[in-house]
C-alpha cells in the first residue's frame, strides 16, 4: 500500500519540460492543458458568433449578398445554425468552463501538483482538437456543413439524399461528436478521480470550494451522458454509410424509396436528449459553482448556504438524467409518459430556485466590490432568473403545446444554457487572469464589455419570448412564406440590430485580453483578497502549483469578515483557525 | 456603480415586464376548444412566474445598490445562512412548481390521453419535402391503401401520397393540398410522414404534433370558429423547411359538406 502511494506520488511529480514542444503543445501540464482548452474555446466562440451574426443578417436582409458566402441560400442559413449550434455547445459552453478554467484551477484548489493522469489530460485536449478541426472541415466538403441542426434528428441526419450537406459534411459533423465524446470522458475521468483521490490534508469534500463542487458534479454527468452520445452517434455513423437501419425506417425521399426499413427516429432523440439534457447542466454548473464563488468573494461575506448549494447541484445533477423526455412533449412519445417528465422537470427548477436564493443571500448584508468578475456575477444572476423563469411554461406539456419549436424555446435556452454560461466564462477571464498571466486586465475595457453584453443580450433574447408566444417558428431562413410570421418582421429586425452592436461589442473583450497580457497592471498574488487556495501561491503559480511544498487546509472556502480575524478573509491554509476567533 | 446596477436591472425588468402585460405579442387569437384551457393556465403560469421575475430581479437591483461598498459601510455580515429560511423557500418552490404542473393535468389528458370520438371527422395528413397533403375517407368511411414506390411528389395529389387507385377503399378517397374542416366537430387527424420528421402546427387551433415517418399518430381537436388558419412545418425538415406550410378552412358543416362533393365529383 505504502510503496503504490509512493509511486503514484512520484508519477505526479513529473519535472518541468524544458523544451518549447513539450512545455507548450504537448504538455502534461494541467494549466497549460487548461489555457490550450481556453483558447480552443476562443477561438470556436468568435466562430461560432460570427455564423449567428450571418445568420441574423440573412433573416432580416435576405437578398444581400454576403462577404465570403456570396448569396445566401437557404440551405446555406440551415449549415449556418447546425454549425452555430453545435460549435456552440461543444468546443465553448462544455468546453472552456470544465476543460478550461477547471483543468487550471480544480488541481490548485484543492492543493494538488496536477490532474490525477497528466497523459490522459493532454490525450482529451488533442482529441477534442482534432475533433474542431474536423467539425470546421466540413464546411470545406462537397455539398457544405449539415443542415440538420445540432439536434441531428434522422431521417434528416441519416439520408444524403435529404438535402444538401447530409453528405459528407455530415459524416465530419457526427465524426467530430463522436471524437469530442471520447476527449469529454477521458476528462471526466480524469475530473472524477482528481477531485476524491488528490485532495490536500484538511480539504475534506465540505471545504472544498463550490467551484471544485462544480467541476466535480460536471465531470460526473459527463461520464455517463458523452458514452450515450457516442453510441448514438456511432449508431447514426453506421446508417449513413452502412446500410443498418437504427434510426430509419421505410421512407421515400423525393419519390425514391431508400433502403431502409424498421427502424425508429425516436430512438435517436431518446438517446441524443438523454445526453443532450444533461449536457445544459454539463455547461451551466460550472458557471453556477464560479458565480457563488465570487458572489461571496466581493461581498465579503461567507456563501449563504453553502451545504444547501452543495446538496441544489447534486440533486439537479441527478434529477438532470431523468427530465429529457421534456423535449419530446411533441415527439409522437407517449403522452402519459409526457406527464412524468413534467413533473420531474417542475422539480428540477427546485433546486435552480434554491441557489438563487442562495445568491441573493449572500449579497445581503455584504459589503460588495464592483470589480469586473462580479458584475459578470451579477449579471449571470440575473439572466438565470430571467432564462429560468420561462422553463416552468415549456415544462408543462400543455404549454409546450403552442410554445414547442419557437423562438420561445430559442429565447430560453440562450438566455439560461447559452449567454447565463458565457457570463460564467467572462465573469472566470476577469477573475483569474491575473492568476493566469500574472496581470490584471483593464477593468474600463471590462465594465464597458459588461454593458454592451449585459443589455444587449437582453436586447436580443428577450424579443423572442414574444416572437415564440405569437407563434414564430425556429430554424426559418427567411418569414416570407406566412402572414403571421410578416406581421413579426419589425421585432426580427431589432433582434438583428441589437445582434449586431453586441456582437461589436465583444471586440472590446477580445482586445482588453491581449493587451492585458502584455500592459496590464502587474497582478499581486490575491489581487481579490480571495481564500481559496490559488491566491496562495505565485503568480503566475510554478509548474507543481506550490512550489515544492504541500499546503495544508484548516478552514472552510468562504470565511470573509470573520468576527475579530485580523482582515475580512482568513485564508484556507491559514492555521489561525476560524473557530479560534 | 451599485445605482447604476440597479437602474439598468430594474429598466430591463419594467420594459421587458410592460410588452408581457401589455400583450403587444402575444398568443394568437384561439380558434379549438382546447385554446380556452390552455390560454387560461398559460395566464396563470405567466402571472406567477411574472411575479416572481419581477420580485427576484428587484431584489437584485436593490441589494446591489444597498450592499455596495462604502467608506462609511460596516463590516459585513459574517453568516452562513439560514436553515429554515432554506427549508421555506424549498418548500414554496416546490408548491409553486409541482401544483401548476397538478392544475394543468387535466388539459393535457382531456387533449391527449383520450381517443378522438366516434363521430369525429378523420383526416390523414401526409408531411413531405415540403408540402402537407390532406386526405378524406369519403362516403364509405375507409382510406385506400398507399404504397411507396407508387409515390411521385413531383405529380402531387393523389400520386404525392402513393395512392393505390386499384384499391377499392381509394376510389373514393379526396386527397386535397388545403385542410377543410367542419366548424363545431371534433376532427381526428392520423399524422403521417413520408421522408423526414415535420411538425403540423396550427397555432389558432392551439395544435402541434410532430409526424413521423413510420408512425401513424392520432390526435384530434374541435374547431370553434370559422375562418383560414396559417399551418406551419414546426420540425426542421431541411431546407424548404420555412416554406412548409398549409392552410386550414373552417366552414360550416354544410360548406363542408359541398366542397367534399364537388372534389368527389372531380374524381
Amino acid at each position: 500500500m505504502a510503496t503504490r502511494e509512493i509511486a503514484a506520488h512520484e508519477a505526479h511529480a513529473h519535472g518541468a519540460p524544458q523544451g518549447f514542444i513539450r512545455k507548450w503543445v504537448f504538455s502534461l501540464d494541467h494549466k497549460v492543458i487548461g489555457l490550450q482548452y481556453y483558447f480552443l474555446a476562443l477561438t470556436a466562440v468568435f466562430v461560432g458568433m460570427f455564423l449567428s451574426l450571418l445568420m441574423r443578417i440573412h433573416l432580416i436582409w435576405p437578398n444581400v449578398p454576403l462577404p465570403l458566402l456570396g448569396e445566401i441560400k437557404p440551405e446555406t442559413y440551415l449549415s449556418l445554425l447546425t454549425m452555430h449550434g453545435t460549435i456552440m455547445v461543444f468546443f465553448v459552453l462544455t468546453t472552456a468552463p470544465q476543460g478550461g478554467f477547471g483543468n487550471y484551477f480544480l488541481p490548485i484548489q484543492i492543493g494538488a501538483a496536477d490532474m490525477a493522469f497528466p497523459v490522459l489530460n493532454m490525450l482529451s485536449f488533442w482529441i477534442t482538437f482534432i475533433g474542431y478541426i474536423v467539425m470546421l472541415a466540413a464546411f470545406f466538403v462537397v455539398g457544405g456543413a449539415p443542415l440538420h441542426g445540432w439536434t441531428g434528428y434522422p431521417p434528416l441526419s441519416a439520408l444524403r439524399s435529404a438535402g444538401p450537406g447530409e453528405g459528407a459534411g455530415a459524416d465530419l459533423w457526427v465524426i467530430s461528436i463522436a471524437l469530442f465524446c471520447v476527449g469529454a470522458l477521458m476528462s471526466a475521468l480524469n475530473f472524477i478521480t482528481t477531485t476524491l483521490d488528490m485532495r490536500v490534508k484538511g480539504m475534506s469534500m465540505m471545504r472544498m470550494p463550490l467551484t471544485c463542487w462544480a467541476w466535480f458534479i460536471t465531470a460526473i454527468l459527463g461520464l455517463l451522458a458523452f458514452g450515450v452520445l457516442f453510441s448514438a452517434g456511432i449508431l447514426l455513423l453506421l446508417d449513413r454509410n452502412a446500410g443498418t437501419s437504427f434510426f430509419v425506417p421505410l421512407v421515400v425521399v423525393n419519390g425514391q424509396v431508400a433502403a431502409h426499413k424498421g427502424g425508429s427516429p425516436l430512438l435517436w432523440q431518446h438517446l441524443f436528449w438523454f445526453f443532450g439534457h444533461p449536457e445544459v447542466y454539463i455547461a451551466i454548473l460550472p458557471a453556477m459553482g464560479l458565480c457563488s464563488q465570487l458572489v461571496s468573494v466581493f461581498s465579503r461575506k461567507p456563501i449563504f448556504g453553502y451545504k444547501a448549494m452543495v446538496y441544489a447541484m447534486l440533486s439537479i445533477g441527478l434529477l438532470g438524467f431523468m427530465v429529457w423526455g421534456h423535449h419530446m412533449f411533441m415527439s409522437g412519445m407517449s403522452p402519459y409518459t409526457a406527464f412524468a417528465f413534467s413533473v420531474m422537470t417542475m422539480a428540477i427548477g427546485v433546486p435552480s430556485a434554491i441557489k438563487t436564493f442562495n445568491w441573493l443571500g449572500t449579497l445581503w448584508g455584504g459589503r460588495i466590490r464592483f470589480y469586473s468578475p462580479m458584475l459578470f456575477a451579477i449579471g449571470f444572476v440575473s439572466l438565470f432568473v430571467s432564462g429560468g423563469i420561462s422553463g416552468p411554461f415549456l415544462a408543462q406539456p400543455v404549454l409546450d403545446i403552442p410554445l414547442h419549436d419557437t423562438y420561445f424555446v430559442t429565447g430560453h435556452f440562450h438566455l439560461i444554457m447559452g449567454v447565463a454560461s458565457i457570463f460564467g466564462i467572462f465573469a472566470a477571464t476577469y477573475y483569474w487572469f491575473p492568476k493566469m498571466f500574472g496581470r490584471m486586465m483593464n477593468e474600463g475595457m471590462a465594465r464597458w464589455h459588461f454593458w454592451f453584453t449585459f443589455i444587449g443580450t437582453y436586447a436580443i433574447f428577450m424579443p423572442m419570448h414574444y416572437l415564440g408566444m405569437a407563434g414564430a417558428t425556429r430554424r426559418y431562413s427567411q418569414f416570407t412564406e406566412l402572414a403571421y410570421l410578416r406581421d413579426l418582421m419589425p421585432l426580427q429586425k431589432f433582434i438583428t440590430y441589437a445582434a449586431i452592436v453586441t456582437i461589436a461589442g465583444q471586440f472590446i473583450f477580445l482586445f482588453n485580453l491581449f493587451w492585458s497580457m502584455k500592459y496590464g497592471k502587474k497582478a499581486s498574488d490575491n489581487p481579490w483578497e480571495a481564500t481559496t487556495l490559488e491566491w496562495t501561491t505565485a503568480t503566475p503559480p510554478p509548474h507543481d502549483n506550490f512550489g515544492g511544498h504541500t499546503p495544508t487546509v484548516y478552514n472552510g472556502p468562504y470565511e470573509y469578515s470573520v468576527p475579530g480575524a485580523p482582515r475580512d478573509y482568513v485564508m484556507q491554509n491559514d492555521p489561525a483557525t476560524v473557530a479560534a476567533h | 456603480m451599485g445605482l447604476v446596477l440597479l437602474v439598468v436591472i430594474w429598466l430591463i425588468t419594467f420594459i421587458s415586464s410592460y410588452f408581457f402585460i401589455a400583450k403587444t405579442w402575444w398568443l394568437p387569437t384561439g380558434a379549438s376548444s382546447a385554446a380556452a384551457g390552455i390560454d387560461h393556465h398559460f395566464n396563470t403560469t405567466y402571472i406567477l412566474m411574472g411575479i416572481v421575475f419581477v420580485a427576484a430581479q428587484v431584489i437584485l437591483g436593490l441589494f446591489a445598490w444597498k450592499y455596495r461598498e462604502r467608506k462609511s459601510s460596516r463590516q459585513a455580515t459574517y453568516s452562513h445562512g439560514n436553515n429554515t429560511l432554506e427549508i421555506v423557500w424549498t418548500v414554496l418552490t416546490l408548491i409553486l412548481f409541482v401544483g401548476l404542473n397538478l392544475m394543468s393535468r387535466d388539459i393535457w389528458a382531456s387533449e391527449r390521453f383520450a381517443p378522438a370520438k366516434p363521430e369525429a371527422l378523420q383526416v390523414e395528413v401526409t408531411g413531405m419535402q415540403f408540402a402537407w397533403y390532406f386526405r378524406y375517407a369519403g362516403a364509405d368511411g375507409k382510406f385506400g391503401a398507399t404504397k411507396p414506390e407508387l409515390i411521385d411528389p413531383s405529380a402531387g395529389g393523389e400520386s404525392a401520397i402513393g395512392l393505390d387507385t386499384t384499391d377499392a377503399a381509394s376510389k373514393d378517397d379526396v386527397v386535397s393540398g388545403t385542410m377543410y374542416a367542419p366548424v363545431n366537430r371534433e376532427v381526428e387527424v392520423i399524422l403521417r410522414a413520408q421522408d423526414v420528421i415535420h411538425s403540423f402546427f396550427v397555432p389558432s387551433m392551439r395544435f402541434k404534433q410532430d409526424a413521423v415517418p413510420g408512425l401513424a399518430i392520432h390526435m384530434h381537436f374541435t374547431p370553434i370558429t370559422t375562418g383560414d388558419y396559417e399551418i406551419a412545418c414546426a420540425e426542421l425538415c431541411g431546407l424548404g423547411h420555412y416554406k412548409m406550410h398549409g392552410m386550414l378552412k373552417v366552414v360550416s358543416q354544410a360548406e363542408f359538406d359541398k366542397w367534399l362533393a364537388a372534389r368527389e365529383a372531380e374524381k
